[in-house]
């Protein structure tokens, strides 16, 4: 477990933009009716793409839109490691993973760039327009070693391509996400070496066929 | 031909996305071919043919999953039955079903189609972990085609009418359990649930429900238009088919790939993943199946196969399939302790064992290290390990202990070395080190 307290330092209210309400009503619709509880982590994350991060006033506003008890939503948003509860960068939230397999590809040298570049971790940088934190796994790990920023994921990085990324990012340019180095999502360094037959993409696989095994009229 | 699968076997053709992920796309490919005839049979029909085919759960426990769907009430009732799909890939390793949600979404949607036609459910809930946002709008992007296409939604022209939608989690590695999922579904925090009842009596709503891994949904759709005994032609009789299987750490060329089931490690390793960093006799130790099994020693990493039975066999796992190399630069006590950082830092906080064994555990594998450690320690932590392993109400607890477990088995005489000269450099003193708090 983690110890998450919301910031000491609150707005005095919160509201949904016009755009977000739309959003709100959609995910509600997602459950079965007299199920919207269901829908209080989308509500709280919709929270955070507006805001940047939640508020206490927000809770409340959540669990006024759910007809939930202030303290069922305050209760998960401190469970979910993935709400932030007090202001992030404006620029950039920098989530380096450092779980096993990208500690082992060297995740240690990304943070480094992260403590000198931005500031000690979990705090927001001196202007106010980078937050860093390490997370734990983040589901990329042959992709290792990788952080995300604002949602993005940017993967195989070094120290030196993690700080460029930065700049880019510090000059209010979001570089392009995925692979630094140039790879194919998750496919080996150099191309493929499977899937390279051409007869899977002739559109032969599309052709009428007869699924096999299907019980016979006697049987049925 | 690198490893032991022929292209034509694969089923995720679009793994690296070099092909269009949409629905022209995914046909073109072979989804959505034979399935009107497909969700035309009777629910026992298909769940006769996956048991056939022998596909277990491929999100780590391995569970036969054509038993498990059969598990599910042989009624509709007033209590809707419910598919969840668990994407909420978090498990240190495990990349593979990310491919899957952003690449091949179509076969996810048509297995989870299929699988509800097996169960007799009308929705299935996707809950893709919170984290994978550009995955998630990629997925939702997919179901909308199929749906604008009537292949799934009420009036689906494939004569089985079910909704498919889509939910996430906001960056919890323990709402993988599926009744942690459940719950984190229904709106609150992610703590397991006891069992019983168990999901397909009383899940999500209190309604009769399956979880499946994505990846065990979207085979489902290719192994029944080739056939239970294409698949189970693959393998070893208790562990068969194809797979995504994935490396990270220290292999030249980490990736996801698909190959059979009972591969062996060392040609897994050296034909797809580039071989060790330093070649092969530079390798120290695997662990198998994502974090959360215990490793195996470079010597055993000769004769291991990908199967369920031959890593059991050896202590470990196949787990999620997607392994962990370290080469003999790696500081295993320290991967080990990172590990031991994850699960602290996971844990629901629901069960003592776990909640207090999971932070005491990091707190003594970060002193072993250095080497402060107390000789004595090491049985008292995994005395602890195992009083912590078999006594919580999900695996968190047991998946915490075997990492720790695995280290010890096998580079036991390490930890002791490292003792050892931290002693000899500064100097003998007997009971200093204070027992972790």
């Amino acid at each position: 477990m983690s110890v998450r307290r919301l910031a000491a330092v609150q707005p005095d209210s919160f509201a949904f933009k016009p755009e977000t309400a739309k959003q709100v009503r959609s995910w509600i619709a997602n459950y079965p009716p007299g199920k919207q509880q269901s829908a209080v982590i989308p509500l709280l994350w919709l929270v955070q793409k507006q805001e940047g991060w939640v508020s206490e006033p927000a809770i409340r506003t959540v669990a006024e839109t759910l007809g939930m008890p202030v303290i069922r939503v305050l209760e998960v948003a401190t469970f979910y490691t993935m709400f932030m509860l007090e202001p992030v960068g404006s620029h950039a939230l920098v989530q380096v993973c450092g779980t096993t397999p990208c500690m082992l590809r060297g995740s240690e040298a990304l943070m480094a760039v992260c403590k000198r570049k931005i500031g000690p971790k979990d705090h927001l940088s001196k202007d106010g327009k980078f937050y860093w934190q390490e997370v734990e796994c983040m589901g990329a790990c042959s992709n290792a070693p990788m952080a995300a920023i604002n949602d993005a994921y940017y993967e195989d990085l070094t120290p030196e391509s993690l700080e460029a990324l930065l700049a880019d990012f510090a000059a209010g340019k979001p570089p392009k996400p995925g692979s630094a180095i140039g790879r194919q999502n998750a496919a080996p360094e150099g191309g493929p070496t499977t899937l390279t037959d051409p007869a899977l993409y002739d559109g032969s696989r599309a052709g009428k066929i007869t699924i096999p095994n299907l019980p016979t009229k006697e049987s049925a | 031909m690198p490893g032991l699968l022929a292209d034509k076997d694969r089923i995720f053709t679009n793994l690296y996305g070099l092909h269009d992920w949409g629905l022209e796309g995914a046909k073109r490919r072979g989804a959505w071919n034979g399935t009107a005839d497909i969700l035309a049979q009777t629910p026992e029909w298909i769940c006769d043919q996956i048991k056939a085919s022998g596909l277990r759960g491929r999100g780590g426990a391995g569970f036969a999953t054509g038993l498990k769907w059969t598990f599910m009430p042989k009624q509709e009732s007033e209590r809707p039955h419910y598919l969840v799909v668990n994407a909420d890939e978090s498990e240190p390793g495990a990349c593979k079903d990310r491919e899957i949600l952003r690449n091949d979404p179509h076969l996810l949607i048509e297995g989870c189609m299929i699988a509800c036609r097996a169960m007799r459910a009308r929705t299935a809930y996707i809950y893709v972990r919170g984290e994978y946002v550009l995955e998630r709008e990629r997925l939702t992007a997919a179901i909308k085609q199929a749906y604008a296409a009537k292949l799934v939604g009420p009036g689906a022209i494939h004569g089985w009418d079910c909704d498919i939608r889509v939910h996430h989690g906001g960056g919890a590695y323990i709402c993988g359990d599926e009744t942690a999922l459940m719950e984190s579904l229904e709106g609150k925090k992610g703590q397991p649930r006891l069992k019983p009842p168990f999901p397909a009596g009383a899940g999500v709503w209190g309604c009769p429900t399956t979880i499946n891994n994505v990846e065990t949904i979207a085979v489902v759709g290719t192994i029944l238009r080739r056939g239970a005994d294409w698949f189970a032609g693959f393998g070893t009789e208790k562990s068969t088919g194809v797979k995504l299987f994935a490396a990270s750490g220290h292999v030249n060329k980490p990736c996801v790939v698909e190959d059979a089931v009972g591969i062996p490690v060392k040609q897994l390793i050296e034909e797809h993943f580039g071989g060790v960093r330093g070649g092969w006799g530079n390798l120290k130790a695997v662990i198998p199946g994502g974090i959360s099994v215990r490793m195996i020693p470079a010597s055993e990493c000769e004769e291991a196969v990908m199967t369920y039975e031959d890593l059991a066999g050896r202590g470990s796992g196949l787990g999620t399939g997607t392994m962990i190399v370290m080469d003999k630069d790696a500081d295993l006590v320290k991967a080990i302790a990172r590990a031991s950082y994850f699960y602290k830092h996971e844990s629901c906080g629901q069960c003592t064992p776990c909640r207090e064994g999971t932070g005491w555990m990091w707190r003594v594998m970060e002193r072993m290290v250095t080497g402060e450690a107390e000789m004595s320690e090491i049985d008292l932590l995994l005395d602890v390990a195992s009083q912590v392993e078999g006594h919580t109400i999900c695996g968190l607890g047991d998946a915490a202990a075997w990492p720790i477990q695995g280290l010890f088995r096998h580079f036991r005489h390490e930890v002791e070395e490292r003792i050892t000269q931290y002693r000899s450099r500064k100097g003998v003193y007997a009971g200093a080190a204070v027992a972790a708090e």
